[in-house]
């Protein structure tokens, strides 16, 4: 809503109040003001000239030589414009001149011909080009004749004005009007309003006579008044009241079309002109349209209608959508004498869907769809036949032709001070609530204690007791609510045991080197399954923006990857990420689906980089793994971890695994499949992905001390040969089950594979080490218990036993 | 005799200051006063001597030796010193070569302003509460006082799944689930969480972002609470010189509404770009709980008042670090991530 201080002024006095003071007080009391534009732009030196001579410039076809009385003298300025001629009043700048686009009027020789400024088009003076009247949207704009040269011509077109720009909040539809405004400031001023006073003559003939009105639908439009102005000439308005529209934001058309819009934006009631004699049959009917009936409106396009869209018709065929826009074929013209003016209330539900339906926005349905004031709709119409008559010439036939079934009456709210105290945590006097509620026209009266209030139909955002309280507040001042803290009992706070978990899981990644990614939810279909953990329909929107952003993801992978591709492509080449976030996997029974929270990581080119020592190091599988099970390790689950080889879709498949917590999966980590790594431009990459709600919430034991060693343990190495295939896991278990519960420790310290070892054998070599807590163990037990080792691997794992 | 150990002190003496090594040293100490040294020799055949000259000359013999030892043992320590500064000399390095590097990653900067956030709130008795992404109609308008058909819940808006079934607009479904969840109890929770908007992604505008609500729900819990509450907040967050004021708003889950502004945290309040000149700078919507949502849970709105608050991470990190485009938090730029791995206390 654009608010001109200068019309405001007219209801409510804001004389000597600086603007950007009272769009201060607007904004702390309830309405945001976006920005204050000053329409004067400060230009000086703009006069009205009065064009005595108008010729072709000799050398130049487009241009003119103009001589102009400006006023204190006559003076020839060069003008381009197709539109110029003798005997125009004219907007002239004057050399000094600065216009709001920044050009400096300087006198100028063009075409050897001098010119001493310029004669200006309402564009050059910073209105926009469509605001400007159609008449004058390709040329100069020419000033009525009463005007006298040499007078500033910045208030002859109201461009001394400064317009605040509201930002409104939905339910503050009652300030998408004038009026509305000038209630709202005069509350805020503690000042008195001036509303317009309608008083015109009415002619003997009455409207019904030579109108005829049925409602067939009474709930999508409970209340229409129409008014008939005969003997109209149509012509441009005066100019103040195209000021006016256009500071609004309305472009200027004609005396019967710009006095609708006027009385809209005055009254927020949006009014329609029809041309009586182009209705035809003297009938006006509101009905739904026929499914597929057709309407070209005045923005001359054909609709096509549903049976949902409320029509206005003759009768016979739609003369305008319903609180949306006109119809051409009723459209008022220059030859127009008779008009109907239309002042409904259409209900809001109908107005927006059908707005919505045929694309369409206007000021009448952004009205409309709020729902207009009840008490507005019969006085609108009687302001607007007042206008046509002051300034159309028109003759107002008596009376309206009116169907009225609305409820207007107020909504009343009982509320007592001490609820809006209590509320607001204050201690505001019931004389100081009434005189609020009085300085915003509230009617209220104070009944046994109690403040009994009908709230006007223009508010319709008030009708429950804390809307009351929303007003007491706003006026009496947020800055005056005092600062507490709840009472109540006090309440420990703080993470629940998963939330905390999922803390140590963050920061032990980013303890190990790895940054926190956070990636989009929405993917593509075909992306949204790849390295899921699970197989499990997807989840797709209704209506996506884009394929890319279709499908809720399965996986934190792949857009893992996508981060690390663009990294690389940037030149990181080494890349360490992680995410937590969840999956969307199927459909549950409520209609939603299961949402797991997962942790993934990626990681790809160096590990260790610390060239200088010679210390690099590749990222690898078992930088990987040792990550997964230091995390593992921090949580409390090292004991039930262990992997297996894994074949997975997209992953190579001899460095896979899957990780299982006591025998379940909960992950996967391996290598990325060369061919995905060069779909995606990547070198060797690692990726992992674990079920974190799954491994958030395991118990784990209870963290008990165990005394540390007072008694040596003894350490015994064994080098052993196996085949190829057979895995270190293998041997580490048979190892463990061997040794019994003296053998506290076993660890890989050499694999090796090449010369010296026969073709398809391994070599690897573990360390063991013997502990008793309670004693320091012989050599006999330890040989004793070393043999069942020895055996068991000679056994069990077909292995030789190296010197 | 006499002679003799006068001559060869000197001879002594000479051969410890020309020993130009430890180990030269220990030569001469050999030579001289071991066991099969001058020195010991001349001490052997004292017992040839008269016995009234032993005690003259067995004196004079430790005088000599003592001198010689004490000479060896000042020369010892000046040679050992020469040898470790040697040592030193030969181990030193070049400090400003670069250390090896500790590599660790940090959170993202959204991560780490919701735990800022989260704890502030902990530590005032607050839990925080989670809940589906994808949620329920009934949970992301219903309950919140967006009845269907209402303006604000337009399907334009939001990524719908089905007719029931959405991806949250914002976390406050959160608070309906909880507030249906405790059934009538008190309640002070922190919802933090992802939240998907239909909106093109540009520099102000990405259809997935993060939010962080809070609701404080239970009896005789005023506007005044809001404010006290929203004011330490502001100051933990934004250093405690801010000031904050409300200014009348519309949710439609609150009422009254308010938004909150802080005094601007780079010029103090006199007007500079970041608060566009105005001195303050908007953070957080808030409000008074709308007796419908309360009604609507369970809640009789009539016994107990709540109030409710919400932020975008997002935006308290584009004014906080002074990042200009939101789509840098989902680009996962580790350039851009790595900037956030100082701490602050």
């Amino acid at each position: 809503m654009l608010v001109s201080t200068k019309w405001l002024n007219e209801y409510v006095n804001i004389k000597g109040i600086k603007p950007e003071d009272l769009a201060e007080r607007i904004t702390r009391s309830g309405i945001e003001v976006d920005s204050i534009i000053d329409r004067s732009h400060g230009m000086t030196n703009v006069v009205v000239g009065y064009v005595k001579e108008c010729v072709k410039h000799p050398e130049a076809d487009k241009l003119n030589i103009c001589q102009v009385d400006v006023g204190e003298e006559t003076t020839q300025i060069i003008c381009g414009a197709p539109n110029v001629a003798q005997g125009q009043k004219v907007i002239v700048a004057r050399p000094g001149a600065v216009l709001p686009g920044g050009m400096k009027i300087k006198k100028a020789k063009l075409r050897g011909e001098e010119s001493n400024g310029m004669i200006c088009s309402l564009q050059e003076l910073g209105i926009e080009g469509k605001l400007v009247a159609k008449a004058y949207a390709e040329g100069i704009y020419v000033l009525p004749q009463d005007t006298i040269p040499g007078e500033n011509a910045l208030p002859l077109l109201g461009l001394d004005d400064t317009v605040l720009e509201f930002d409104l909040t939905p339910n503050r539809s009652d300030a998408l009007s004038m009026l509305g405004v000038a209630y709202e400031v005069g509350a805020i001023l503690s000042q008195g309003i001036a509303l317009p006073k309608i008083e015109y003559k009415e002619s003997e003939e009455k409207a019904e006579d030579v109108l005829k009105l049925r409602v067939d639908a009474t709930t999508d439009n409970p209340m229409y008044v129409a008014k008939v102005v005969k003997n109209i000439k149509v012509a441009e308005s005066p100019l103040w009241l195209q000021n006016y529209l256009m500071a609004a934001g309305v472009r200027p058309h004609n005396n019967v079309v710009d006095i609708t819009n006027y009385v809209l934006m005055e009254y927020g009631q949006p009014l329609h002109a029809f041309d009586y004699d182009r209705l035809e049959t003297g009938e006006i009917v509101v009905r739904h349209a026929e499914e597929g009936e057709m309407i070209t409106t005045l923005d001359d396009v054909e609709r096509k209608l549903n049976q949902h869209n409320l029509v206005i018709t003759n009768g016979s065929e739609p003369v305008a959508i319903a609180g949306v826009m006109g119809g051409a074929n009723s459209e008022v013209h220059d030859g127009t004498t008779t008009v109907v003016i239309e002042s409904a209330y259409f209900a809001p539900s109908s107005v927006r869907r059908t707005s919505k339906e045929v694309g369409l926005r206007s000021d009448a349905s952004t009205r409309f769809e709020k729902g207009v004031d009840p008490n507005r709709v019969q006085e609108a119409a009687e302001r607007a036949a007042q206008l046509m008559a002051e300034l159309a010439g028109g003759e107002v036939l008596s009376g309206s032709v009116t169907f009225d079934e609305l409820d207007k009456t107020a909504e009343r709210i009982t509320i007592s001070p001490d609820y809006i105290n209590n509320r607001l945590g204050m201690k505001i006097s019931m004389d100081d609530m009434l005189a609020i509620l009085e300085r915003l026209r509230i009617p209220t009266e104070a009944v046994n204690g109690q403040l009994v209030i009908d709230a006007p139909t223009r508010r319709q955002d008030l009708k429950i007791k804390e809307d009351i309280i929303e007003e007491i507040a706003r006026m009496y001042g947020y800055d005056e609510i005092p600062k507490t803290l709840p009472v109540s009992e006090s309440t420990p706070g703080g993470l629940t045991p998963y939330q905390a978990k999922r803390r140590i899981v963050r920061q032990y990644l980013e303890g190990a080197g790895l940054y926190q990614a956070i990636t989009y939810s929405l993917t593509s279909k075909e992306h949204a399954q790849e390295y899921a953990l699970e197989t499990a329909p997807v989840t797709q929107l209704l209506m996506p923006m884009s394929e890319d952003r279709s499908t809720l993801r399965q996986s934190l992978i792949p857009h893992l990857l996508e981060a690390t591709t663009y990294n690389v492509a940037r030149r990181i080449d080494s890349v360490a990420l992680y995410e937590t976030g969840s999956v969307f996997l199927g459909e549950e029974e409520d209609g939603l689906p299961r949402e797991v929270e997962h942790v993934a990581a990626v990681l790809t080119g160096k590990w260790v980089d610390h060239a200088w020592q010679g210390e690099t190091k590749k990222v690898d599988f078992f930088v990987a793994k040792g990550i997964v099970e230091g995390m593992m390790e921090r949580l409390g689950l090292a004991e039930g971890l262990s992997f297996e080889k894994a074949s997975i879709t997209g992953m190579h498949p001899g460095r896979t695994a899957n990780i299982l917590l006591k025998g379940e999966r909960i992950g996967l980590i391996g290598q990325i499949h060369p061919t995905e790594q060069k779909k995606r431009d990547l070198k060797e990459t690692y990726v992992m992905e674990l079920n974190l709600e799954h491994i958030l919430s395991v118990d784990t034991e209870e963290l008990l001390y165990s005394p540390v060693p007072r008694f040596p343990s003894i350490s015994r190495d064994i080098a052993l040969v196996v085949e190829s295939e057979t895995s270190a896991g293998i041997l580490e278990t048979i190892i463990r089950q061997a040794g019994g519960k003296l053998l506290k420790d076993v660890k890989l310290f050499d694999l090796y594979e090449g010369e010296n070892v026969e073709n398809g054998k391994k070599s690897l070599a573990f360390s063991l080490t013997y502990f008793d807590p309670e004693r320091t163990l012989t050599d006999e037990e330890v040989v004793k218990a070393h043999e069942k080792v020895l055996k068991a691997l000679t056994v069990e794992a077909d292995a030789q036993l190296r010197g | 005799m006499e002679q003799q150990l006068q001559l060869l002190k000197e001879e002594a003496l000479k051969k410890i200051q020309d020993a130009s090594t430890v180990k030269e040293l220990n030569d001469v100490r050999v030579a001289y006063l071991g066991k099969k040294g001058p020195i010991t020799d001349l001490l052997k055949g004292m017992g040839k001597l008269p016995a009234e000259e032993r005690p003259k000359m067995g004196a004079l013999v430790n005088v000599v030796r003592e001198a010689v030892t004490e000479s060896l043992e000042t020369r010892m320590t000046l040679l050992e010193e020469e040898a470790i500064n040697v040592q030193l000399e030969k181990e030193a390095i070049d400090v400003t070569l670069p250390g090896r590097p500790i590599q660790t990653g940090n959170h993202h900067p959204l991560t780490r302003v919701v735990e800022e956030i989260e704890d502030f709130f902990i530590s005032m008795g607050y839990e925080i509460a989670e809940g589906p992404e994808v949620e329920k109609d009934y949970y992301n308008f219903e309950a919140l006082n967006l009845p269907k058909g209402h303006p604000a819940r337009d399907m334009q808006d939001s990524f719908y799944i089905s007719e029931e079934v959405l991806l949250r607009t914002h976390t406050s479904p959160v608070q309906a689930r909880t507030m249906e969840a405790k059934g009538g109890e008190a309640i002070k929770i922190i919802c933090p969480g992802k939240v998907y908007r239909r909106d093109n992604d540009d520099a102000t505008h990405s259809h997935q972002f993060t939010q962080i609500e809070g609701l404080v729900v239970g009896e005789n819990i005023k506007m005044s609470d809001l404010k006290g509450t929203l004011d330490l907040f502001a100051k933990k967050m934004f250093g405690a010189e801010r000031e904050i004021r409300l200014r009348p708003s519309f949710f439609p889950f609150t009422e009254p509404s308010v938004e909150m502004d802080i005094s601007c945290f780079k010029c103090g309040g006199d007007g500079c770009n970041v608060c566009k000149k105005t001195g303050w700078i908007e953070i957080l919507g808030a409000g008074m709980v709308h007796p419908n949502v309360l009604r609507m849970a369970g809640y009789d709105p009539s016994a107990v008042t709540g109030f409710a608050f919400g932020m975008g991470p997002e935006r308290i990190a584009m004014l906080k670090y002074g990042v200009e485009d939101i789509r840098h938090f989902y680009t996962n730029d580790i350039r851009f991530i790595s900037q956030f791995h100082r701490s602050e206390a």
